[in-house]
């Protein structure tokens, strides 16, 4: 889970779900709590579908 | 008065024979025997072979430490202000057998050392970090070109120079970077390789672009429902106060923080130890790093088996890839053992 | 434009009844430079020492370096936003009190080093080794806010840095420097057989320790922008920056900005400077994206041939360094990067956290893991305490008889990407 998407896509990750932002990736301190934790249960969420899907090479797990 | 210089041989070089003989033990000889024969032309007057180490490549193969053993006790013989070893062209025993009394000697006895391989021998990749490495043709056709070099460099070496440029000198490069001033400040450096480039006149990076490594995706996880999940984390995440010092920059370790019973990471008792970002938000809910308080819902839930009991973190920031790498393995190792079936890494 | 760069040579400083330069020598009132920088409400006190080069003295941690100036002649005043209002400067008569640095001190958080030692080997690294330094230690007023208080402390370094030259406005000029910017339409006609150089000036924008302000706006707010260079030397571009202050532009770098004064030189010889361009280097991927290409479509509006990209840290903005490399290459725009190093302390790792093909022009400042040992200093100004040190944070260690064993990234301006310095590295 990385924002600079770029970077881990250099580096070789093979499962990729992009987040926020670099001081706060799983988060968005602009949003109300609660709204905030939905927010990184979504992405949450989304890593876990990544691990769970089979892939051949470097995959970015977009909305 | 000249240098002293031991060489390495093997037997087909010594003119012994060929794969009949490799089995042959160590035998020394005083002065210049087959290569060193050029070789110790091109020397003179600087330098001279006063000894020459012969070994059957198989001979050294399965005694290769006792063989080390004995070539270093040849220079102290001898008295050697260097060693060169080779050249072995593409010939893999013989080269890994060169390369390996050089790291030998150069360990123990801090002399000067070199030797001349063909760039796919394997002991250019075992070696090439610790000792120095001409570069030479696949094959003994190439010994003309091969030992007026291996002289040159050698010179250099006992003259007490390090090589400076790799390429230019016909060294197999290290690979590492080491800094040195320019004459000119880096921005006048920059708008002269501009102005080159534009002119399509040849011109040198200070810096080619970096090449990382490629692993193969691993198969899912196939009933998340049963699932180990772990959590590991790059973002710098740690209890109150960083117990393991954990560097904001280039951190030399990783920490391992047991989170049983923990459902949320809160203000003021886990934080950030991470100097690369602000780190305002992190440590007013560290949850925005790692997402410890969503996976507790999650295994509660039972959309996923469990959460592993302890996380790792580090801190990226500057830090150097080979550390990564190292901590990387611990950790995977920990979780294999572990029996955790997934991972998720965050980064900032 | 034109600007004048009116420079007062300075080697030497002292205590005195006035504020002035005779003979290479400035002489400071204390109490007046306190008083100026007391008249921020966030202050409590301030202690002032001065520092000269050769000294066995250690200053840390280091926030920020200024360099004296102010505007004979206008329009505005130097440090548009801060001291001047955000009037236009660029243009006029620019008083420098060249040789002389204002260091402010002050820790906001944990890994904070900035060390400029005066003497000795880590001397060798810093470009603030060679200034005579007016080294400011700020005691803030209790229970402001991080970010608040980050800014007390860099208007406090612009204040006095302004207060020092304007109190020598009166005093003997050495040499005038002359810098022209024409308008577009001449410059882009001017020097048809010569190569179209802009500059892609990076600018650090990621919170609090990791920003830059441009007349007054924080720099992760602006779209990229055309500037003129003549006002980056009246101060239109602030530092907020100096954690791992080795490749933080300090302003005293951003007002001697060294890429700027090289393509002068070479400007109507061998190239035509057109443009400089300035960028940020945010914190998510769409503006990272979003600044990428608008700085490179600029460049491109030009008809720029080449570019000079000078990249600010480390880390993720490489990722900025990177996009913005191949999107103008891609445009059919040359380019060289100027960067650092990250190659870990045996120099053996991948140096950058990205990397395009493209990129096959790239300058260094050198690797800044490599590590360097400095002697204990007689004399250590800032915060004397090393408890972060042991505690962790630091990029090095602290040993027993004294002296420090810290990667270059502590040392203030080492590996600077505007390519300030001589240091370099190469492959071994």
């Amino acid at each position: 889970m990385c924002t600079i998407v770029p970077i881990s896509l250099s580096i070789g990750a093979n499962r990729i779900v992009p987040t926020v932002s670099i001081p706060y990736p799983l988060g968005n301190p602009e949003l109300p709590a609660e709204k905030e934790k939905e927010l990184r249960r979504h992405l949450v969420e989304k890593a876990l579908n990544a691990l769970a899907t089979p892939v051949d090479d470097q995959t970015v797990f977009n909305d | 008065m000249a240098y002293k210089v031991v060489h390495y041989i093997n037997q087909f070089f010594a003119g012994i024979g060929g794969e009949e003989k490799a089995d042959i033990a160590p035998e020394v000889r005083e002065g210049k025997v087959g290569p060193g024969m050029g070789l110790g032309q091109l020397l003179a007057p600087d330098a001279e072979i006063v000894a020459t180490f012969i070994c059957g490549d198989n001979y050294f193969a399965t005694n290769s430490d006792k063989v080390c053993q004995e070539v270093i006790d040849c220079c102290k013989k001898y008295k050697a202000d260097a060693l060169i070893a080779g050249p072995a062209f593409n010939a893999g025993r013989y080269g890994t057998a060169c390369a390996s009394v050089c790291a030998a000697v150069q360990k123990e006895l801090g002399i000067p050392t070199l030797t001349a391989l063909y760039k796919e021998n394997p002991g250019v990749d075992l070696f090439r970090k610790e000792i120095v490495i001409v570069e030479t043709a696949n094959s003994a056709r190439g010994m003309g070109k091969a030992l007026p070099t291996m002289a040159a460099v050698a010179k250099k070496l006992l003259s007490g120079k390090a090589i400076e440029d790799p390429a230019a000198e016909g060294v197999f490069s290290k690979g590492i970077r080491q800094n040195m001033f320019y004459s000119e400040p880096g921005a006048e450096r920059a708008v002269k390789m501009l102005i080159k480039k534009l002119k399509k006149e040849p011109f040198t990076t200070e810096y080619p672009m970096p090449v990382f490594d490629r692993v193969t995706p691993r198969p899912p996880v196939k009933d998340m429902s049963h699932a180990k999940i772990a959590i590991v984390t790059s973002g710098g995440i740690v209890p109150f106060g960083n117990p393991d010092h954990i560097a904001a920059s280039s951190a030399q370790n990783f920490g391992e923080y047991d989170i049983s019973g923990v459902t949320d990471l809160k203000k003021g008792e886990y934080q950030t130890a991470h100097g690369g970002y602000d780190q305002t938000y992190a440590n007013q809910d560290p949850d925005r790093v790692l997402p410890v308080d969503v996976l507790r819902d999650l295994v509660r839930e039972g959309k996923i088996g469990s959460l592993y009991e302890h996380y790792y973190a580090t801190v990226g920031n500057g830090t150097a890839v080979a550390n990564a790498k190292k901590f990387g393995t611990e950790i995977g190792k920990k979780l294999k053992d572990a029996n955790v079936q997934a991972v998720i890494l965050t980064s900032t | 434009m034109k600007l004048e760069l009116c420079k007062i040579v300075v080697d030497k400083l002292e205590w005195g009844p006035r504020t002035s330069v005779k003979d290479k020598v400035l002489t400071i009132n204390k109490d007046e430079l306190v008083a100026k920088i007391l008249e921020d409400p966030g202050l409590k006190g301030v202690e002032v020492e001065l520092v000269h080069p050769g000294e066995s003295t250690r200053i840390l941690p280091v926030k920020d370096a200024v360099q004296p100036r102010y505007k004979l002649e206008g329009p505005g005043q130097v440090f548009p936003g801060w001291i001047g209002d955000v009037e236009t400067v660029g243009s006029g008569k620019t008083l420098v009190l060249d040789g002389a640095c204002v260091l402010t001190t002050g820790r906001l958080v944990a890994p904070q080093e900035g060390i400029v030692d005066m003497s000795g080997p880590g001397a060798e690294y810093t470009p603030f080794s060679k200034t005579q330094n007016i080294v400011l230690v700020f005691e803030p007023v209790d229970g402001l806010e991080l970010h608040d208080l980050e800014a007390v402390y860099r208007k406090a370094g612009l204040r006095a840095a302004f207060y020092l030259a304007e109190a020598c406005r009166d005093c003997k000029i050495d040499n005038v420097e002359t810098y022209e910017w024409p308008p577009f339409t001449d410059s882009l006609k001017a020097y048809p057989n010569l190569p179209k150089i802009a500059y892609v000036y990076m600018l650090q924008s990621q919170g609090l320790l990791h920003d830059t302000w441009v007349y007054g706006v924080d720099a992760k707010r602006i779209l990229p922008t055309l500037i003129s260079p003549t006002e980056t030397m009246d101060g239109a571009i602030i530092s907020g920056n100096c954690v791992s202050a080795c490749d933080k532009n300090n302003t005293y770098v951003h007002l001697n900005n060294p890429v700027i004064k090289s393509l002068f030189e070479h400007h109507g010889k061998d190239l035509n400077f057109i443009g400089c361009i300035i960028t940020n280097e945010n914190v998510t991927l769409a503006d990272k994206k979003r600044s990428s290409w608008y700085a490179i479509n600029l460049a491109k509006m030009l008809g720029a041939d080449g570019v000079v990209i000078s990249e600010e840290g480390f880390g993720n903005p490489d990722a900025d360094l990177i996009m913005n490399c191949w999107k103008a290459e891609r445009a059919g725009i040359r380019t060289v990067l100027i960067t650092d190093e990250y190659a870990g302390r045996d120099g053996s790792s991948q140096s950058l956290a990205d990397s395009c093909p493209e990129g096959d022009a790239c300058v260094t400042a050198g690797n800044a893991n490599e590590i360097v040992v400095l002697p204990p200093m007689k004399k250590v100004i800032g915060d004397p305490s090393k408890a972060d040190v042991i505690a962790g944070g630091f990029f090095g260690s602290l040993r027993e008889d004294g002296s420090m064993e810290v990667e270059l990234q502590a040392i203030l301006g080492s590996t600077c990407e505007l390519g300030f310095n001589l240091i370099g590295a190469r492959t071994l």
